[in-house]
């Protein structure tokens, strides 16, 4: 007789029930965020077993402001300001596309000058948000110094784009027809000598964060998203590039200048969680290569933006137009019906897109690599709810 | 349009019925504008032998328009035809059947985004597929807006999501700011509202802004 039936005995003689565990019994619901600060303002329950996860349900919504209907009764103009505010530090990319639809509404054309500030100013964008993330998902998987150099090397793109559009982050510089301002004096030296800076940076951040053992340890075969299932699940950006689907809004569907520079997509075939977190790193390379050559390309004066009427209208109509931005295609949706307010707007952003994602990857993994599937994502819940 | 003749050729179907092209009054003048290709159908049926997407450079976007016209018909309302950007309407029972067929022969293989739009005049909800491909490099920069129009009063349409799955999100979005039932998807619940929401969907055109 063991010690254990002993105490089944026992338990029978004092009157008790023996209940069998189940599945269910064994397995735990934690809910992540939205006041965890590994989520940002989003939350999502998972039911864990052991150490594995086998259930996840994204609950987004908690950052909601309804900027689609907002938009309807603001006028095209007004609207700018507004719409930015999804994603405050990528604000040039999210209101370009914003201005390309409206362009093609209202019939307007964009003056060259205009076109290559416009684009810099993106590019610029783009590396702001990017080191952000970078920050974060160093932070987030227990590397300080990826979390402090990022954030301090940020403040150089930050700069440059306060000498160009006036605001820290939340800089409403696209308009229909062109950007608010010309570049200040003596910008194009300034901001040649930040990137020729920064690249030296990113062979940095390569030895101490890519080349970390512990960090590939924890990424490398993590949440690994087959090239199939990336296309059929429809996500976009770094997520779909990172899993062997070479596809850029910049280069399939050129926008404004985007035809005339010379750039490689940059996309890996693995599709886990390091070739997610690598495509934003090989991104901001290859941006400083395309900011070089529109700084070099760009016309030496001339109008920055076509002039508009006050209160710009156009025709009835629709337009659909989308832009590369950090976190994939962004495509604005507006139906106009004549009048100077939009009828419709409706915002298709990359991180609502890559939701998908997560429970698709989370589902099967450990518990432990969720910080490590979740930032990969590159996922902005702000953005996402819009 | 040396492909539509000869595709016209093998097949004795009258090629007499010309599709009206219906097209709502507001967008009537955007169409004029940009619509210089005629859109009659070739004739043919779904099971003709159709070439595939890539091989065609030329107006790919006509063609593809007009591929699925000569498929299913009179079905189709073709809303216009642009660089890069087309719109057809299709009535909502046949959804699925054009989404599977659109699919199928050109490999428009994602959704990148569901529109639903209110229009209280005509009593009518638009909902719309923005649809786009990853695979083939010469659709990958167009998109094909696939779109419906429901009654407003019972709004239900049948689901996409076994068409293409990454409309799961957005029909679930649709559905809450909305308010059109999507019939066949595993979850039509809130999802960005707040739990407690209590009022008709916000994107309804008669839903007001508090103090607007």
């Amino acid at each position: 007789m063991t010690d254990f039936q002993e105490k089944v005995d026992e338990t029978i003689k004092m009157g008790l029930e023996i209940v069998k565990e189940t599945e269910e019994d064994r397995l735990m619901t934690l809910s992540v965020g939205p006041q965890h600060p590994g989520s940002g303002h989003f939350r999502f329950t998972v039911k864990v077993d052991g150490d594995y996860i086998v259930y996840c349900d994204p609950d987004p919504g908690y950052v909601h402001r309804g900027e689609e209907k907002m938009s309807e009764y603001r006028n095209f103009i007004q609207n700018i300001p507004h719409l930015e505010r999804p994603v405050i530090h990528d604000s040039n990319n999210i209101t370009y596309s914003y201005s390309l639809a409206v362009e093609e509404l209202v019939n307007i054309e964009v003056p060259r000058r205009g076109q290559f500030i416009r684009a810099i100013a993106s590019e610029l964008n783009r590396q702001v948000y990017t080191l952000y993330w970078l920050a974060i998902y160093g932070i987030f998987l227990g590397h300080s110094t990826m979390f402090m150099w990022p954030t301090g090397d940020r403040e150089l793109f930050i700069d440059l784009l306060e000498a160009l559009t006036g605001a820290r982050v939340t800089h409403a510089f696209n308009i229909p027809g062109g950007v608010r301002n010309d570049m200040p004096e003596g910008f194009k030296e300034r901001c040649l000598r930040q990137i020729a800076y920064f690249e030296k940076r990113l062979v940095e951040y390569e030895d101490i964060f890519y080349n970390n053992p512990l960090f590939r340890q924890r990424t490398e075969g993590v949440g690994t998203l087959r090239k199939e299932d990336a296309i059929s699940l429809g996500v976009t950006g770094s997520v779909v590039r990172a899993s062997g689907v070479p596809f850029d809004v910049r280069k399939a569907e050129p926008y404004d200048i985007y035809n005339e520079i010379d750039f490689q997509v940059q996309y890996m075939k693995s599709g886990d969680s390091f070739a997610r977190s690598m495509i934003p790193f090989l991104d901001m390379r290859e941006s400083c290569h395309i900011l070089r050559q529109l700084l070099d390309k760009i016309p030496q004066a001339g109008e920055v933006r076509a002039k508009l009427q006050p209160n710009p209208k156009g025709p009835a109509g629709e337009s659909y137009k989308r832009v590369e931005s950090a976190r994939g295609a962004l495509g604005y949706y507006i139906i106009s019906d004549g009048s100077p307010k939009p009828y419709r707007v409706k915002i298709s952003v990359g991180s609502f897109r890559n939701m998908l994602a997560l429970p698709f990857l989370l589902v099967g993994s450990k518990l432990g690599d969720m910080p490590s599937i979740y930032w990969s994502l590159n996922y902005w819940p702000v953005e996402a709810d819009r | 349009m040396n492909s539509k003749k000869s595709r016209t050729e093998g097949n004795d179907l009258p090629n007499d019925s010309p599709i009206e092209e219906h097209v709502q009054p507001n967008e009537s003048k955007v169409k004029v504008k940009i619509d210089t290709t005629d859109t009659r159908p070739a004739n043919g049926t779904a099971d003709a032998i159709l070439p595939t997407a890539s091989s065609m450079t030329s107006n790919l976007e006509q063609e593809i328009i007009n591929m699925i016209v000569s498929a299913y018909g009179n079905m189709i309302e073709v809303v216009y035809v642009r660089p890069s950007r087309m719109k057809i309407r299709v009535p909502p029972q046949d959804i699925v059947r054009v989404a599977t067929f659109i699919k199928e022969n050109f490999s428009f293989d994602h959704a990148e985004s569901v529109a639903g739009t209110d229009y209280p005049k005509e009593n009518q909800i638009e909902i719309v597929y923005h649809l786009s491909s990853y695979t083939d490099e010469n659709i990958v920069p167009k998109i094909l807006a696939l779109s419906s129009r429901v009654n407003r009063d019972e709004p239900r349409i049948p689901s996409l999501i076994n068409v293409f799955k990454s409309v799961e999100y957005h029909e679930r979005e649709t559905y809450e700011m909305v308010g059109v039932y999507f019939e066949g998807h595993p979850r039509m619940e809130r999802f960005l509202l707040p739990e407690d929401w209590a009022d008709i969907p916000p994107l309804r055109k008669d839903f007001r802004i508090k103090g607007r």
